[in-house]
């Protein structure tokens, strides 16, 4: 059987240490070995977005990363978007706006535009589009996603000026 | 309430044009949300427990090829496998047609298609299947399985199927000819027909006449999760099955079917669907898992495919070539159309092809007409339902036909629709009376829409051109099958909804919102769920539309039990008849003596019996939907692609119970219906090998290619429903392809008829014009 690495990180705020093999991308990691399942697997090649977390602050797909690359590095998945005080304005804005349908590509979807709004705080139609491309949503043809994002900018924004 | 008045209420042909709701037409929160946005949702790829297995398939690299011999010594040798199953598994069936679904399933072809028999059908077709500690492992071990082939020559389009040298995929197929079994073998497994008028008076009335031949490339429904199962063959020899699928019974049904087993052995548990749009009603996994733990010391097994996988193996819909030939009066009456349809059912028989037939031409009102369908075996994986099976295809040629009609008869596109469009009273091409439909009202809205009387944006540069088309869309929707519901009402006043309908797009608030309304509570005091196939009676998949009119229906019912019962317990309460209780809003009243519905579950608590409901129903009801689709393209001349400036979907949707996830179905259809016409297809070399099996090369719509999609409910109720729901998640993919290739039409001049209308096809048909 092939060797295990023991890695050390921090998730979601939580350092946590875990075993794995050299093999193993950071999806099933987080999915096999953590039992963080809310990150979803579409492909596993790159192409759907369903696996996006941040890792140091960059939006990456967790199928393309190995676990081993991880060592020492601070990741976000979509269990740690909301906060004790309650659901993230963008995961209140998805379920007003009737933003998902099945589901599965959720999570990858505010994971990526958490990311957006951290960098761009007031993102146009078209930069949330662009910056959503790379996550594919087969159910509702991506309006309602892009109306949710919208709104909760300008929540978020009107939250920071009071 | 009196029992009669129950049986008035729940029979009657509820007029419900005028009447007012509460809940339904408003936009709670959906109940299963915040677990969606916060990923603790559990989809059937998301199942841990002690002891799981992961289970690989090894699929063939070939199209068409005899096994001649399978080895799997190399596989099981290998440290960390626990077992090898390939078809001598699995027993062997009759060839029984049954329903299954809105369609029809041959157990024989079901049991060949989950793990090969004699030959292999297309490339990815399942030939055995592992069981290893880790994913890696099985994947390891499937590569070690030796399998030798001999090779046959493959067919992959209708056309090179239906020639009469073609390779024969299956031996034993006849044609089933206007229902005469034929003598030779061959790949048409069957040709039908409906006719009626005549046809030669009908083209002879005529002043113009267009006929044109479309071809239509396989696409794939594309939902986002993969295909899974996890399986435990218990020590007891009861089988427990965790999937992802549109309906838990009738996957319980089918993998009873296929290892010949009593329904009682199996449960099925409905997980989280990561979208189906039709794909998920067969099984590909299931038994394959079960057998893996049967033979892995009873350990539970996991097997999730792969994106290839999913792409060569499962899905897809049919690739055709319909020839439409329609001629029409000066006035811009229709006096005659010839349809003929060859879908591509891949490795068994079973296109949607039937559904085509009645799509094609039912939004119009045609005297005389002719519709022959043939289904066509092909070497690539067999055809799985698509949203509105057959339609989109169908509908691309018939309104491109229509549209070129009216362009040579110099009448508004919309127009012509209204000349022809179907109404009540109006026999279908398709056979039946129509009832009462709303095609004229979502004409006259799409007539009146500030997208129709806007003026098209200018080009964005010199090599661009713009246009605006018009598509309409028919679909019939499946308002039958079972339906069976439980209510419970809990002694803090909310309300238990357990249903089997699997939930995949927002059902489960639009039965709660159902039931809210009926006993006169908030959408939010219901708690709505899913069960598994032990917990609650049969129920039909989520497929053919029929999720919130039939399940409705039984919702409805119980809701109207649960206030019977309610009624008889104030009653006791206030030692009055039943009868002269009055139940309005939420609260019981007789004489003076009033109480609420919540009060009143209080009251009753759980020490003197709670009050429950259960109901099962089989409606035969109708609802057909129709829908008209407005939208404007940009071709660019010098690259050949074609952008969608802008879209609008109108539909008659019976009552939209949360508007929100109504128009959700026509966005997310309307969003499938443009990667049909523009992107998506199957790419296959001469030899059969699929080239584009990933998310990269299989190209669906993304943020970037879309605008929003503006949508337009109007609501015209259906008579057959208590609250006049019409089926809504299928008819919006039905006109996008044949509007945008109208769009194009206008915009370029050129009359497309291949699907997709990507850069490559408007290249070669702006190249074939410049000749
Ligand atoms: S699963 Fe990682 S991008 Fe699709
Ligand atoms: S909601 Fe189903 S894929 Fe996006």
């Amino acid at each position: 059987m092939s060797n295990k690495t023991v890695v050390q990180a921090t998730i979601n705020g939580e350092e946590v240490e875990f075993l794995c093999e050299t093999r193993q991308s950071l999806l099933e990691v987080l999915r096999d070995v953590l039992r963080l399942t809310g990150t979803k697997e579409g492909c596993n090649n790159g192409n759907c977005g369903a696996c996006n977390v941040i890792l140091e602050g960059v939006l990456v797909n967790s199928c393309l990363v190995l676990g081993v690359e991880v060592q020492g590095k601070s990741i976000t998945t979509i269990e740690g978007i909301a906060s004790p005080q309650g659901l993230h304005p963008l995961q209140q804005k998805f379920l007003e706006h009737a933003a998902l349908q099945c589901g599965i590509c959720t999570p990858g979807v505010l994971v990526s535009a958490k990311a957006l709004l951290d960098r761009h705080p007031h993102p146009s139609e078209h930069e949330v589009r662009h910056w959503l491309a790379g996550n594919l949503c087969r159910c509702t043809g991506y309006d309602k996603i892009v109306h949710a994002i919208l709104d909760a900018a300008d929540v978020m924004s009107a939250e920071v000026t009071k | 309430m009196d029992s009669e008045t129950l049986e008035q209420v729940a029979s009657a042909d509820i007029s419900v044009e005028n009447r007012h709701y509460k809940v339904i037409g408003s936009r709670p929160i959906r109940h299963d949300g915040p677990d969606k946005v916060t990923g603790r949702a559990l989809f059937g790829a998301d199942i841990r427990m002690n002891g799981l297995l992961y289970g690989k398939v090894l699929r063939s690299p070939h199209a068409h090829a005899r096994i001649i011999s399978i080895d799997v010594s190399r596989a099981l040798a290998l440290t960390g496998v626990k077992a090898v199953v390939t078809n001598a598994d699995l027993p062997t069936l009759e060839s029984v047609v049954s329903r299954v679904g809105e369609g029809s399933i041959n157990w024989r072809y079901l049991s060949s298609n989950l793990l090969a028999g004699e030959k292999v059908l297309y490339h990815g077709h399942a030939i055995a299947a592992v069981s290893a500690v880790n994913p890696h492992v099985a994947e390891q071990a499937a590569s070690l399985i030796d399998v030798e082939y001999e090779i046959l020559s493959p067919v992959i389009t209708v056309d090179q199927a239906m020639r009469p040298d073609a390779s024969i995929l299956l031996d034993e197929l006849r044609t089933n000819e206007l229902g005469a079994r034929g003598s030779t073998p061959t790949n048409i497994a069957s040709h039908d027909q409906f006719q009626r008028g005549d046809l030669d008076q009908g083209f002879s009335a005529a002043s113009v006449i267009v006929e044109r031949e479309f071809t239509t490339s396989t696409v794939h429904q594309g939902y986002i999760e993969p295909h899974n199962a996890t399986a435990i063959w218990g020590t007891d020899g009861q089988i427990t099955v965790w999937t992802s699928t549109q309906g838990g019974h009738d996957a319980r049904r089918q993998i009873a079917e296929v290892l010949q087993l009593p329904v009682s052995r199996i449960k099925v548990i409905p997980m989280e669907i990561g979208g189906g749009f039709g794909g998920k009603i067969g099984i590909y996994l299931e038994p394959v898992a079960a057998l893996l733990s049967l033979k892995s010391g009873n350990r539970p097994v996991q097997m999730t495919m792969s994106r290839f996988d999913v792409l060569a193996a499962t899905g897809p819909t049919s690739g055709s070539v319909i020839r439409v030939k329609m001629g029409a009066a000066q006035d811009g009456q229709i006096t005659a159309a010839q349809v003929s349809l060859a879908y591509a059912a891949g490795a068994y028989p079973g296109s949607p092809v039937g559904s085509a037939m009645s799509v094609i031409l039912n939004p119009y009102r045609i005297a005389n007409v002719q519709v022959d369908g043939y289904d066509v075996v092909t070497n690539t994986p067999r055809a799985a339902a698509y949203r509105a099976p057959g339609g989109t295809n169908a509908a691309f040629a018939a309104e491109s036909v229509v549209d070129e009609l009216a362009n040579k008869l110099g009448i508004d596109p919309i127009d012509m629709r209204l000349i022809n469009g179907i109404k009540e009273g109006d026999r279908r091409v398709d056979g039946p009376i129509s009832r009462r439909v709303g095609y004229i009202e979502t004409l006259e809205r799409a007539r009146s829409s500030p997208h129709y009387l806007s003026a098209l944006s200018s080009p964005s540069s010199a090599t661009c051109k713009v246009g605006r088309g018009v598509g309409s869309g028919w679909w019939g929707n499946w308002p039958g099958g079972t339906s069976s519901v439980s209510v419970v009402v809990n002694n803090d006043g909310t309300v238990n909804l357990i249903e089997g309908s699997t939930d995949i797009g927002g059902s489960r608030v639009a039965m709660a919102m159902m039931l809210a309304e009926t006993l006169g509570i908030q959408a939010s005091d219901i708690k709505p769920m899913v069960v598994d196939t032990d917990s609650v009676g049969y129920n039909d998949v989520t497929a053919g539309s029929r999720t919130t009119y039939s399940t409705g229906i039984a919702v409805h019912k119980a809701g109207l039990k649960i206030i019977h019962e309610m009624c008889e317990r104030a009653a006791q309460l206030w030692n009055v008849d039943p009868g002269t209780i009055d139940y309005a809003d939420g609260v019981l009243t007789s004489g003076t003596n009033h109480i609420g519905f919540k009060e009143l579950a209080r009251k009753i608590g759980d020490g003197d019996g709670n009050v429950v409901a259960s109901v099962s129903i089989s409606p035969n009801g109708e609802g057909v939907a129709l829908a008209t689709h407005i939208v404007d393209v940009e071709v660019d001349m010098e690259t050949g692609k074609v952008q969608i400036l802008r879209y609008t979907a109108i539909q008659d949707v019976g009552t939209a119970i949360h508007p929100a996830y109504v128009e959700g179905q026509l966005q997310g259809g309307v969003a499938q219906g443009i990667g049909w016409a523009l992107n998506e297809e199957y790419v296959y070399d001469a030899q059969g090998h699929l080239l584009n099996g990933s998310l990269l090369d299989y190209r669906i719509p993304t943020a970037l290619d879309l605008p929003m999609i503006e949508t337009v409910l109007v609501e015209v109720p259906n008579t057959t429903h208590p609250f006049g729901v019409r089926g809504v998640g299928e008819v919006p993919i039905v006109p996008p392809a044949g509007a945008v290739a109208n769009a194009i039409a206008n915009a370029t001049g050129l009359r497309m008829t291949i699907l997709p209308m990507s850069p490559r096809h408007m290249l070669e048909a702006m190249w074939a014009q410049a000749k």
